[in-house]
């Protein structure tokens, strides 16, 4: 028996030392390789401008869409870069995570460390601003802006909510609307109720919805959506500018408007599925799909997964502005950024400059399923919903999301999170109150 | 042993636990059949309306390239560690020196630092050292975080050798290393085969570090398992393929070693 | 001690781990410690000191008192659930029936793959719904005419986080089960006979005999489940998503430093974790090597 075991031993070691000795080979590809990552390296670390030619033969950028008709998108905007500019490699250092959650700890670890890649997405806004500019780690973009004309493109209104002190910090590539109530028109049909314009008309459909026996009027899922209800019916009760002025500190959170929006939240949870923080927002959307739910608020890339279940624009599924919002177009934006010592700066300003342009607009949104930042987009490739979108990303008031990063930046959003947790959980409006006022304070806009 | 017939019943709570462990893996399975469409909440019992082997097929194309970095990855990670913890747990338990008694209490502390918040110093170091991006770093990682789960086993597993193996062999001649070669080495089979499967897991399950510590090129299958759901759609029936053909090598390791896993756990290793 | 050069030779074997385990774990630790002192809010280092501020904003942090909460019912469930379910399974196990490795290597299987997966079938099998969308497991129970069983699961309110220990117990549980099998086939049937010998029920033996010579194993488990315990993150995230009710420290961490930016309060809850682990540490490691002086 002990021989027995000393022979398994032996080969126990034998594998061993040939796996060990295999590696060393194996690991010498690993090795070559990081040193070319190195060689990236060494250009930033030694500082030389004058390097800059043998460098800017790649540009590396860091995002967040690997899957679905994200990454779909991505690839067809790469096949316009790689058109543009044949001799510069593209390096597509994607890592996914719910809403990017993963993909940011990595950038936070990579910039600490002093490894940054040349460019990075980021929801454009205070997300960019409050995180990325406020460490000095991004530059001023204005001059692209005027080399290429995108002024003339891009809405007034949004300039304002992606600059800080005058600086344009990003380039947005594509757009997404926050604010949409998606329904189901067969149950508002069989329940004879109309599409509510108004927060009191929405209270009235699903109250008639109720006594109808649909349960729950309208779908939610797990907190972060219940964030994205929140800014909604924050819009509707108070209107744009006291909306705006929220997150500037004009608006007193403690105001008795707020505390009426904060009412009709409370309200709004009331017709809601109590298994909501069991749902992602796709089961969500699935119980509007299935009859079970007549309304659900979600950004526009809820179409997409209509589509994809195979339903028709208006006939399966319906979508209108929050009721309260019309008019306004709450945004948010995927965009690009230029970091400050970006290993690549040519390369990566080429990137950014596919990014701007109509042409890879115009490759990624149709895919990726949102509508381009410019207003000049060819209305050709887009389908109904994002057609009715553009109309009204050109026509409409823009406002900036609170839940996609573009009017309070980081800290403060994780700290309106967590209020925001409490009161699911205690249902307390006051308390409520009070914690959102608080946050403000900490976080800066208000004294 | 013989079963007397009164005994039967005891299958009962088996088999229950039986479905109980083997339920999700068919959910898992279930899913990974479908069609996009016919993956629902509601429908989740249903068996699909065909095998949709293209899912596997698609996932297949998604994770290839990066099962041979796990496959580097984790046979060098584990077997290092194992080696490790084994000296490791032979000095500790059999060649006591000044100040060995605390060693092994701080090592062990090392398991319990939580990994998520060690991250920024643990790239900044590698980076430091050089070994930031590529597979060797992150071996290392593994090999250091495991040594406090392998020194443990071994030291155990040595501690319960009798002392007079270790002082007639002494009485002989032989020194430290000679010691542990041939009369320690041989009776760690068991130990080696339970500390390897752990680490094995370990390892190849890890998302964490890989994605913190590996470019691209040299992610591991997790990484890239993590990066087919994009951050709106997610296609569940081709992710849980992915996530199927991600847990093939652990289940076959699993399925083969799980009896001498078992009877590495039945020879003492472990025990208190 | 004895073998001078032997015990030089001792000490650069294991030096390597030691030079190792004290970069990796207590420099990281006292980075850690640091940074937990600072008032860092951002993207880039500020070790500006700002003393025990962070610890105290926590002390008082509503969000804080949850998470504390949390683990301790947590961990109690799923520690206490692997140890039940373990010890019951590996008793079954030990009567010799036949198919044992069958079931085993069954038992086993779950602990093979990664709490990021198994999540989310979790998360389907404990769809809260009710009435017409009843789903997962609910909806079993309810086709088996088990309606006493069919439940909210994790969005119960105050006590979600006990569903959340289900999937855990899932998958560590055969685990536990092979320790004590270990355990069980290592105590001499000698000891039992004499037991039965000397009148004691099946019951008694094991209750008096068995189970006070496998407290050894139940004390490691508890450490190996304990610690998993307190670091458990994924597992809730793709379970329940991240919201309040469910929150743990880890998943607070998490959350402060990288969503939120406040690395100082990242920090302190990191130190407040290990802190509370070396309180349940010390103890089992004073105990085993006492135990060891009496050998």
């Amino acid at each position: 028996m002990s021989r027995k075991l000393l022979m398994s031993l032996l080969l126990i070691i034998v594998l061993l030392v040939t796996a060990c000795g295999r590696t060393a080979p194996a690991g010498a590809p690993v090795a070559t390789a990081g040193a070319e990552g190195d060689a990236v390296v060494t250009v930033e670390s030694g500082g030389g401008e004058g390097e800059g030619e043998t460098a800017a033969s790649e540009v590396e950028v860091f995002s967040w869409w690997t899957g679905g008709g994200e990454a779909a998108g991505l690839e067809a905007m790469i096949a316009v870069f790689n058109e543009k500019y044949p001799d510069i490699a593209f390096n597509n250092a994607a890592v996914a995570g719910g809403a990017g959650t993963n993909a940011r700890a990595v950038l936070a670890t990579r910039l600490q460390a002093g490894d940054a890649p040349d460019s990075w997405q980021g929801h454009a806004g205070q997300e960019l601003i409050g995180t990325y500019v406020a460490a000095d780690q991004l530059e001023p973009l204005n001059f692209l802006y005027e080399e290429n004309g995108w002024l003339e493109v891009m809405p007034e209104t949004l300039i304002p909510l992606i600059s800080q002190d005058g600086n344009i910090y990003s380039v947005p590539v594509n757009i997404h609307r926050a604010n949409v109530l998606w329904y189901n028109p067969t149950v508002l049909e069989e329940n004879n109720v109309e599409v509510p314009e108004t927060l009191e008309e929405w209270f009235a459909a699903m109250d008639a919805l109720k006594a109808a026996g649909v349960e729950t009027p309208l779908a939610l899922g797990e907190q972060w959506t219940t964030m994205h209800l929140f800014e909604t019916v924050l819009l509707a009760t108070l209107g744009e500018e006291a909306y705006n002025g929220l997150w500037t500190g004009e608006t007193d959170w403690n105001d008795a408007e707020v505390t009426t929006a904060l009412e009709n939240y409370a309200r709004i949870l009331e017709y809601t599925n109590s298994d909501a923080s069991a749902l992602s927002w796709q089961d969500a959307s699935q119980l509007v799909v299935d009859g079970d739910a007549a309304f659900n608020v979600m950004g526009d890339w809820a179409e997409g997964f209509y589509k994809e279940l195979g339903l028709e624009p208006r006939e399966g599924f319906g979508w209108a502005p929050v009721p309260g919002t019309g008019g306004t177009f709450q945004f948010l934006s995927d965009s690009f950024v230029l970091p400050v010592g970006a290993p690549n700066r040519d390369a990566a300003i080429a990137w950014l400059t596919v990014a701007g342009s109509k042409e890879g607009q115009d490759a990624f949104n149709p895919v990726k399923g949102s509508i381009p930042a410019r207003n000049d987009g060819d209305r050709a490739l887009y389908d109904e919903y994002l057609q009715s979108a553009m109309d009204d990303w050109t026509s409409n008031t823009i406002v900036g999301s609170l839940t996609h990063g573009v009017v309070a930046n980081d800290s403060w959003k994780s700290e309106l999170d967590t209020a925001l947790g409490l009161f699911l959980a205690n249902q307390d409006v006051a308390n409520f109150q009070n914690a959102l006022s608080a946050t403000c304070v900490a976080s800066g806009p208000c004294k | 042993m013989n079963m007397s017939r009164g005994r039967y019943w005891l299958y009962i709570p088996l088999f229950l636990m039986t479905l109980f462990y083997l339920v999700p893996m068919f959910i898992m399975l279930n899913t990974s059949f479908k069609s996009f469409s016919e993956v629902s909440l509601q429908t989740m019992w249903n068996l699909p309306s065909g095998l949709h082997f293209d899912n596997f097929k698609e996932a297949y194309t998604k994770l290839a390239p990066h099962l041979w970095n796990s496959i580097k990855l984790v046979i060098p990670a584990s077997l290092i560690s194992a080696m490790l913890g084994s000296i490791n747990g032979f000095v500790l338990a059999k060649w006591k020196f000044r100040g060995s008694d605390v060693i092994f209490p701080l090592i062990l502390f090392g398991m319990f630092i939580p990994y998520q918040s060690v991250l920024i110093p643990l790239v900044q170091f590698m980076r430091s050292i050089d070994l930031y991006g590529g597979l060797p770093g992150l071996i290392l990682t593994h090999v250091i975080y495991g040594l406090p789960i392998t020194t443990l086993t071994f030291r155990n597993y040595y501690a319960g050798v009798p002392t007079e193996l270790i002082e007639a062999a002494r009485i002989d001649g032989a020194g430290l290393l000679r010691t542990y070669w041939d009369i320690l080495l041989p009776l760690s089979i068991p130990s080696f085969v339970v500390v390897l499967i752990w680490q094995f897991t370990a390892a190849w399950n890890d998302f964490l570090f890989a994605v913190v510590l590996t470019s691209p090129e040299n992610w591991p299958i997790t990484v890239a398992l993590n990066n087919m759901a994009g951050s709106q759609i997610i296609a569940w029936n081709v992710q849980m393929a992915g996530a199927f053909l991600a847990a093939v090598p652990t289940l076959l390791v699993y399925l083969f070693l799980g009896r001498y896993f078992l009877r590495g756990l039945l020879a003492g290793a472990l025990k208190g | 001690m004895r073998f001078n050069r032997d015990s030089a030779l001792a000490v650069a074997l294991v030096s390597p781990s030691i030079l190792a385990v004290a970069i990796f774990v207590y420099g990281f630790i006292a980075w850690s410690a640091r940074v937990s002192l600072s008032a860092w809010k951002g993207l880039l280092p500020d070790y500006t000191w700002a003393g025990l501020s962070n610890y105290a904003g926590l002390l008082a942090d509503p969000r804080f008192h949850i998470d504390v909460r949390n683990t301790l019912l947590f961990t109690t469930l799923f520690v206490g659930g692997c140890l039940v379910l373990g010890l019951g399974l590996a008793i079954l196990l030990d009567q010799g029936l036949r198919g044992e490795g069958f079931f085993r290597t069954i038992f086993l299987f779950p602990m093979a793959i990664s709490f990021i997966v198994t999540g989310v079938v979790w998360r389907w099998l404990m769809n809260p719904a009710q009435g017409s969308r009843l789903s997962g497991l609910n909806l079993l129970f309810d086709n088996l005419g088990l309606d006493f069983l069919i439940n909210s699961w994790h969005t119960t309110r105050d006590w979600g986080i006990a569903a959340i220990a289900i999937p855990a117990i899932w998958q560590m549980s055969g685990y536990t089960m092979a320790l004590y099998l270990g355990g069980l086939r290592a105590i001499p049937d000698e000891v039992r006979e004499a037991a039965r010998v000397d009148g004691a029920s099946e019951l008694q033996v094991y209750w008096h005999i068995i189970l006070p010579l496998l407290r050894p194993i139940t004390l490691s488990a508890m450490v190996i489940l304990g610690h998993i315990s307190l670091k458990v993150f994924d597992l809730i995230v793709a379970v329940a998503g991240k919201q309040l009710p469910l929150d743990v420290p880890a998943i607070y961490m998490w959350t402060t430093t990288f969503d939120g930016n406040f690395y100082g309060r990242g920090a302190a809850i990191g130190m407040m974790l290990l802190l509370s682990v070396a309180a349940l540490v010390i103890p089992y490691l004073i105990y085993t090597t006492r135990n060891e002086a009496q050998l």
